[in-house]
């Protein structure tokens, strides 16, 4: 079980967050033309990288704030957590 | 039989205190302070079991958790537990243990004649030999061989024992009480830290409690006394015995198995029987010492062979001769310490060294006190069937792989010593790649990838100064850096042997012609054969041959038959043990029970129940309830001998004809506050939003990025900035995490405020004609006219002095209001609609006839909003915005999505007009068409339409549109059911939805 410090809480354990996907996608702006190449690559594409990777998780049992997390994927270390706008 | 194994005086046991269990039937005596093994050996018990595969007679062989073979059936206060390692579990009055896998008994088992037809048997036996005909496996061999293999037998009934779970948070977790347990358990507490300190057995001390061995004077048991009460009186510590940490996961969290009922004789009410912790450390110091390696030869199974440390433990802890002739068979001077040990008991042993001529201190004490020695000697083969009678050994060539001359000899036991394996399960669990060391012919930790240090044995280091002073220093400096303090200790002298190298024998050559079975692995009846054979099959990887032949698998996980099995492997490979590397060590060390695992969250506690403010009312008017989640809802209110079908018919049938009510309050409701909360809405969801008055309420439907609906709701807005939204019970979490991912992470620029109020207000549902005049006596002040009130409009109302929100909104198909009210107030609500609704008719409905409703309307939930579905499929797109963009608009524009035959939702009858469709038949044009049979669409809702009566399903159609009127088949496998069926719209009462706006 990770334990993981919430930028808003501090050091909490797993069982309190949701995992929230990849924090390196960036959602294309709205009332904006498209392809559907760039919209499939948003939506289903995502690279599952071996070692450092930037993370979103939630704390749902807790302040209910979102923010990212620097976790290697091999060794589940993590390296920083930070705010979404940091 | 009484003790007369017992030595008349030693031992650690309490012999004022005789302790009465039962073995196979038959009481017993021991002492308190013994273990369920040590009180048999003291009775000259050595037959316990049979082995897994061939059933041959098995005793014990180790004293703690190394012992491979006395697993067995043990009942305490009447729970009956398998598998339980007798030489674990302590002495407690009125225990009683059984042996297992044998059948009718150990002394006769029928199961042994697999040992003489053991040529039929090799590795990987079941697999060559079950495989044909197939349908034999089920119906003849695997029911055959459960009964033939396997341990004990779990209980079938309910466990009445109370298991409970604990968190903690330390700086130190140390884990083993021996000398590098204890000194860094003591240097890091004397800096401040604070300490966990974790013994699997009863007693703390590990080694010390057997090693002839002075520290600053005092005996090694009395020093760890010493220790162990000055780290009792630091509030900084916690000291723990019983306690086994048994698993290594992530971020140095820790899980240890304490035993805190099983060893006492009256448990008090509200103890445990056992705890699990959860300990999150920051830094892990692994004390777990090692464990002796046996010598592998012939016959090595037989009952009477033991590891010569578990032999001297015996004697020293608990007072108990494990034979009164023994051989010890040792490559190294650890044998020498169990000979003096005897000789000190009365008992002369003979000791074969497989080295030749060599002196060291223990060596030479040994000589001293007349103990015969021969030198380049090993035990061959033991003879006996149920104990160890004699044993045939023999003088070492000078390259050790053939015999000079033999002999027998007589024996009633054979101790053996191989060197020793440091424990590094817990290392290897934390991730840490082993390596090996050459010099002790086994594998030690390598870098740590979590915090954490292997101290002493466990780390490969055998002499106990140097242990001392490696645990010490580490414990100091690991704790200095988390408390900045520096508490100079001052490292023990210490008094101990110096030790000669050991011989790296570990395996006695076959004499020509002799085929004895040579034991590597006992628990899984493992034979150097077994391995040789799955070699000769091609098998190679180490991961391979495990799973083959089983080596080092279950409970044991290779605690005494690893590193053996891997020297063989390397030996027929012609390879070196580190190129064949090593398997993967798994938690649970040990076994654990799973009602430790489970704790308290059981039954009721499994998850929390939700209930709502009107739950009283509706258990005391028979609802008969249904799980939402972890909602309870009432399905439907029974009346006299109603079934189901009968109640939720009445019930759909009142709300059609005159009024129902039906408790809303588990719908998700979530508060939406600030500037831009209209352009908010507007982007979550696929309509037009920022028109929306105050004072009235909108349906919409949200999608996920991917185009799928994700759920759907009214949405009303309360004054200017601010909105009430509503969700299906089933999405209410998910749909307030969706809301804060886009307002948190995507456009934080928005000005918004989400925020959960599902339990802050109670919800009331009133459907049927009636309803408004119902609703006009609950607020006589308010105009409800339809002019005033009209479907979509809100308004908020003082309902017998409570602050009511009056919401003109309806799922079943009927003119339908929805009343709000604080959830304090929400019985009072309920029960005031049911007093004044008296004379409407007014009757409580549940979920089932809201289904019936909600389905002959044609009205999607959750079964159509599956997650497979596009607002097409369920006919919402008019829905969707063709001018404003929203959360996965870009997706509806996908190829897939715009195919002219899309699927599409309709509504299905059955011709005979009685039949029911049970739902998740699947659709296809001809039942009889050959397999497999092209599908068309799913049942996704069925009900029995109480407008209509006859039965009325809702399904997801290929082509949906364009099948209107076709006859088509509804086929479920499961139910083993072929209905047909004809295609009609999915609206099938009130076509135009004029009753909602009446």
């Amino acid at each position: 079980m990770l334990n993981i410090k919430c930028p808003y809480c501090g050091d909490r354990s797993q069982k309190e967050f949701a995992y929230g996907g990849d924090g390196t996608i960036t959602r294309p702006k709205l009332n904006q033309e498209i392809s559907d190449e760039e919209w499939d690559n948003f939506v289903y594409l995502r690279k599952s990288p071996r070692g450092k990777h930037i993370e979103l998780w939630h704390h749902i049992a807790g302040c209910r704030q979102w923010f990212k997390v620097e976790r290697d994927t091999t060794t589940h270390e993590i390296f920083r957590t930070f705010k979404p706008e940091e | 039989m009484s003790q007369n194994f017992r030595l008349n005086t030693g031992g650690l046991i309490n012999r004022d205190k005789p302790i009465e269990f039962k073995f196979n039937g038959k009481k017993y005596i021991g002492y308190e302070g013994d273990t369920l093994a040590s009180a048999l050996l003291a009775n000259g018990i050595h037959l316990i079991g049979r082995s897994f595969k061939y059933h041959r007679p098995r005793g014990f062989f180790g004293a703690g958790v190394d012992e491979p073979n006395a697993k067995m059936q043990v009942e305490i206060n009447g729970c009956s537990e398998p598998n339980i390692n007798a030489t674990e579990i302590e002495l407690v009055n009125g225990l009683s243990a059984s042996s297992q896998n044998c059948w009718p008994s150990v002394n006769f088992d029928i199961g042994a004649i697999n040992n003489f037809l053991n040529r039929f048997f090799p590795a990987g036996f079941y697999y060559k030999t079950f495989m044909w005909p197939k349908s034999f496996w089920y119906r003849v061999y695997e029911p055959f061989i459960r009964k033939a293999a396997g341990l004990g037998i779990a209980s079938l009934e309910k466990d009445k024992e109370r298991y409970e779970h604990k968190y903690e948070y330390c700086d130190l977790l140390v884990t083993g009480s021996g000398p590098a347990g204890l000194a860094s358990a003591y240097a890091a507490a004397k800096n401040g830290a604070k300490v966990i300190l974790a013994e699997d057995k009863p007693r703390y001390g590990g080694t010390l409690l057997t090693d002839d061995v002075t520290i600053d004077n005092l005996s090694g048991k009395d020093w760890s006394e010493k220790i162990i009460s000055e780290l009792k009186e630091m509030p900084n510590v916690i000291v723990k015995n019983r306690s086994q940490v048994f698993g290594y996961y992530d971020h140095n969290m820790m899980v240890m198995f304490e035993r805190t009922g099983d060893h006492l004789e009256k448990k008090p009410k509200y103890t445990p029987r056992q705890r699990l912790w959860y300990i999150r450390a920051k830094e892990v110091l692994l004390s777990t010492g090692s464990i002796e390696r046996p010598i592998v030869f012939g016959n090595n199974d037989t009952p009477g062979v033991f590891l010569s440390a578990a032999a001297k433990e015996y004697m020293k802890v608990y007072g108990v001769l494990i034979g009164k002739k023994p051989i010890i068979f040792t490559n190294n001077d650890s044998g020498y310490e169990t000979a003096i040990e005897f000789k000190k008991n009365g008992v002369n042993p003979i000791v074969l060294d497989t080295r030749e001529s060599q002196n060291s201190e223990l060596i030479n004490e040994a000589k001293d006190l007349d103990i015969k020695i021969k030198f380049s000697y090993a035990v061959i083969v033991a003879h006996g069937y149920k104990k160890v009678k004699s044993a045939t050994i023999g003088k070492l060539n000078k390259e050790k792989i053939d015999f000079e001359n033999t002999e027998q000899i007589d024996c009633d036991s054979i101790c053996v010593s191989g060197f020793w394996t440091p424990t590094v399960h817990l290392a290897s669990q934390s991730g840490n790649k082993l390596k090996f060391n050459d010099s002790i012919d086994a594998f030690v930790p390598d870098k740590s990838k979590q915090n954490e240090h292997s101290l002493g044995a466990a780390n490969g280091t055998f002499t106990l100064q140097d242990t001392l002073k490696n645990s010490f220093n580490t414990g100091s400096e690991v704790s200095k850096s988390i408390t900045k303090k520096d508490e100079k200790i001052q490292i023990p002298n210490t008094n101990e042997r110096k030790y000669s190298a050991h011989d790296k024998f570990w395996c006695s050559p076959l004499p020509k012609g002799k085929n004895y079975k040579r034991f590597v692995d006992f628990q899984n009846d493992v034979a150097v054969s077994d391995i040789e054979v799955a070699l000769r099959e091609g098998y190679r990887s180490i991961e391979h041959v495990k799973r083959y032949t089983t080596l080092g698998m279950a409970t044991d996980q290779g605690r005494t038959s690893n590193l053996n099995g891997l020297q063989l492997v390397a030996n027929v490979e012609k390879k070196i043990v580190p190129q064949v590397g090593h398997t993967t060590f798994r938690p649970p060390f040990t076994p654990v029970t799973i009602g430790t695992i489970v704790g308290r969250e059981i039954g009721k506690e499994y998850m929390p129940t939700r209930k709502t403010p009107m739950h009283h009312w509706h258990e005391k008017n028979n609802a008969v309830w249904v799980d939402a989640g972890a909602w309870k809802r009432p399905r439907y209110y029974k009346r006299g001998n109603e079934n189901l079908f009968e109640a939720s018919k009445r019930e759909a049938k009142n709300v059609r004809d005159h009024v129902g009510v039906c408790d809303v309050t588990t719908l998700g409701k979530i508060d939406i506050k600030g500037p831009d909360a209209a352009e908010f809405l507007n982007r979550v969801y696929t309509n037009a939003w920022l028109k929306l008055p105050v004072g009235k309420a909108r349906y919409g439907v949200m999608l996920r990025e991917d185009g799928i609906v994700m759920d759907d709701g009214t949405t009303t807005r309360i004054s200017e900035n601010h909105y009430h939204m509503t969700t299906t019970t089933a999405q209410a979490a998910n749909v307030l995490s969706h809301l804060e991912y886009y307002l948190q992470i995507v456009w934080p620029e928005l000005n918004v405020n989400v925020v959960s109020t599902t339990e802050q207000w109670a919800g009331a549902a009133i459907a049927g004609p009636k309803s408004r005049d119902l609703l006009a006596k609950l607020f006589p002040k308010i105009d409800v006219s339809n002019e005033a009130l009209p479907f979509m409009g809100y308004v908020e109302g003082d309902l017998f002095g409570v602050k009511a929100r009056i919401f003109r909104i309806s799922f079943s198909g009927e003119l339908a209001y929805e009343i709000n009210v604080e959830s304090d107030f929400g019985l009072f609500m309920w029960e005031k609609i049911i007093e004044i609704g008296k004379e409407f008719n007014v009757q409580p409905y549940g979920t089932e006839a809201l289904s019936t409703l909600r389905i002959e309307m044609g009205h999607v939930a959750g079964p159509e909003l599956d997650g497979r579905t596009i607002p097409y499929d369920v006919s919402l797109e008019g829905l969707v915005s063709k001018k404003k963009d929203f959360i996965g608009k870009r997706s509806l524009a996908k190829e897939a999505f715009n195919k002219a035959d899309r699927q599409k939702i309709v509504g299905l009858v059955p011709l005979d007009r009685k039949s029911s469709i049970p739902e998740g038949s699947h659709l296809v044009e001809n039942k009889n068409a050959k397999l497999p049979n092209p599908k068309l669409g799913h049942v996704s809702s069925s009900c029995w339409s109480v407008e209509n009566n006859n039965p009325f399903s809702l399904a997801i159609l290929k082509d949906g549109k364009n099948m209107i009127g076709k006859k088509l088949f509804a086929v479920s496998p499961l139910k083993n059911t072929s209905i047909e069926v004809e295609v009609m719209s999915s609206h099938y009462v009130d076509h135009e939805g004029k009753r909602v706006r009446s």
